[in-house]
């Protein structure tokens, strides 16, 4: 049997302040998988990965990466993760290139092999022509591509999405996806993900864990979690204002706006019975849509039945779980 | 990784410190000619001239290799310290760290880096010096040796000042209120001849009073403190301070959480 692309066994972290920021975690991603790791700030996410690729220092546990445990050899281990962070951690002063070629560089890849990977990842990335121009130059979403052409350098077998597509715009988010999933489908690449837009869970991955307070509240696949959930709310948008709401017989109905209805359907009922019941009212309905992403539905009813569990009793730290250097100014 | 790996991410991190401070030359390479080209003029010419002989040289000649030395110290001090906390701040220092790149060869690649930075301006404030004076170089194995070492004890020193950086004021710190001080009162100016035998024994505390003696002793032959001895010390502080800054490094203090 294939050792799996990532194994978690125990993980705790305990920070100097005593942030419990991880409780003895146990996780599995095969090899060749999308896995989503989704949980509110503070959860215990970014450290996670943190521990994975070396950032972090773990409390107790064991990772190991392609059957390699990282206490036993941790350089072997690398070679296989390639990570993309939350925050812009390159020199905003360096050429974009040369930031791609040292990091193939640290690797060990000489520069006459480093040279067509790069001209291959910044072209596949839209930032060929850019590669001349000082990293500080570029725009938000194009900072997030260069992360990924760089972490994608070494060849890497796993590859660590700490919220790629943070603060992109539609568009270019679109393109990445289309990118992860290439790189997935095409190549093998474990890809693991974490990300506050459900929606980018629900249409790239095919596993997930949910993780809080730091401990794992969920581990599944996205098909049998959204199986789990009881009821949808749709959005049903009127061809007139209703000057009343109408009444449907075992279904629950708001009237958020004048031309539009809130039904929630619960699992086993028939949409066919609202339409129905909504014709004989001479009610005409223009269109319909899901009042929010459903995996968000499911999350947020997990992560609030957890915070209720635990009375939010521990200290909260904040968003990347990084102390900033105070006072600091950029020089290069 | 193999040794061939590792010749290569060595090599890349020299290249890139390298890459850093000649693209911005006009705040790391210019300004120590300048200042360095003042003293030869204010220092050396117009003072020295009425200062006479020191230790059976003109002032001038003097000096000069003590100015040398000073700047080799400062700038190998401060390229360090300055690169590694910038690549702190801007935490492209967790480039270094997911790679499969040892400790020892992130280090020794800064370190190299300084060295580069330091040795270059020490060579430029050499080519200023020959428009004041004939330099001549008694012992010049030695007078490289001491020089190379030196760079090498104050780029592993900023890397360890950097290390325990938390804001930019903390890399100023040390070469202000430290090395500026030590360099000053290290024999760059005067013998310690001159001094009242308790100073002359405080004196001798001072690490940089060797290094600028020796320096001096490989280009003009005269030393106020023992060659070999002060060749040793330096040996033994380069060592102790790499086996520091590696250490600090493999605990991650600073740089992981």
């Amino acid at each position: 049997m294939a050792e799996p692309a990532l194994s978690i066994r125990g993980l705790t972290k305990v920070y100097g302040n005593g942030f419990h920021a991880l409780k003895g975690i146990d996780l599995d991603v095969a090899e060749g998988d999308f896995f989503a790791l989704l949980g509110p700030n503070g959860a215990g996410k970014s450290t996670t990965l943190g521990i994975v690729c070396s950032l972090v220092q773990k409390t107790d546990g064991k990772v190991s990466v392609f059957g390699i445990d990282i206490d036993q050899d941790f350089a072997r281990a690398k070679y296989h993760i390639g990570v993309v962070p939350q925050e812009f951690n390159f020199n905003q002063f360096e050429k974009v290139e040369d930031i791609i070629h040292s990091q193939a560089g640290y690797y060990g890849m000489p520069l006459r092999e480093a040279r067509p990977r790069a001209e291959r990842l910044l072209k596949d990335l839209g930032l060929w022509d850019k590669r001349k121009g000082s990293a500080r130059m570029l725009s938000g979403g194009m900072k997030r591509r260069l992360m990924i052409a760089r972490a994608l350098m070494h060849r890497p077998k796993l590859l660590i999405l700490d919220e790629p597509t943070a603060g992109v715009d539609i568009e270019l988010r679109r393109s990445m996806w289309d990118y992860m999933r290439r790189i997935n489908r095409e190549e093998g690449t474990t890809i693991i993900l974490t990300t506050h837009y459900l929606e980018e869970a629900e249409s790239l991955c095919r596993n997930i864990a949910i993780i809080n307070h730091g401990e794992i509240v969920q581990n599944t696949s996205v098909r049998q979690l959204l199986a789990q959930l009881h009821a949808e709310t749709f959005l049903l948008d009127l061809s007139h204002p209703l000057e009343t709401v109408p009444t449907i017989d075992g279904f629950e109905v708001a009237q958020p706006e004048p031309s539009q209805l809130s039904v929630s359907v619960k699992r086993g009922q028939r949409l066919n019975d609202v339409f129905t019941a909504l014709s004989e009212q001479g009610v005409n309905v223009v269109s319909m849509r899901n009042r929010a992403n459903r995996l968000e539905e499911m999350f947020v009813s997990m992560v609030e039945d957890d915070n209720g569990d635990q009375q939010s009793s521990s200290v909260r730290i904040d968003d990347d779980e990084v102390e900033p250097v105070p006072g600091a100014e950029v020089r290069q | 990784m193999n040794p061939l790996q590792i010749a290569v991410a060595l090599w890349t991190l020299v290249g890139k410190e390298i890459r850093r401070f000649t693209r911005i030359w006009p705040q790391t390479l210019l300004p120590p000619s300048i200042t360095m080209t003042m003293y030869f003029i204010i220092f050396g010419s117009l003072i020295g001239s009425r200062i006479g002989e020191m230790s059976g040289f003109n002032y001038m000649d003097y000096i000069v290799p003590g100015l040398i030395m000073m700047s080799v110290i400062t700038n190998s001090y401060s390229n360090v310290a300055s690169s590694f906390f910038s690549n702190k701040f801007q935490r492209s220092v967790e480039e270094m760290m997911v790679s499969p790149m040892p400790n020892w060869v992130i280090l020794s690649g800064f370190v190299i880096g300084g060295m580069a930075r330091g040795l270059g301006v020490g060579v430029i404030v050499t080519i200023v010096s020959l428009f004041f004076t004939r330099l001549p170089v008694e012992h010049a194995l030695l007078t490289l040796l001491v020089v190379v070492m030196t760079a090498t004890l104050f780029s592993i020193g900023g890397f360890i000042n950097a290390l325990v950086a938390n804001k930019f004021d903390d890399i100023s710190i040390v070469p202000i209120f430290v090395l500026t001080p030590l360099t000053y009162l290290g024999g760059v100016f005067y013998s310690i001849d001159m001094l009242p035998a308790f100073w002359q024994g405080v004196s001798m505390l001072n690490p940089i009073l060797y290094m600028v003696n020796v320096f001096r002793y490989g280009f003009l032959g005269v030393s106020d403190i023992p060659v070999v001895a002060a060749l040793a010390a330096i040996a033994a502080f380069i060592v102790v301070f790499f086996i520091v800054g590696l250490w600090m490094l493999e605990r991650g203090k600073g740089i992981r959480q």
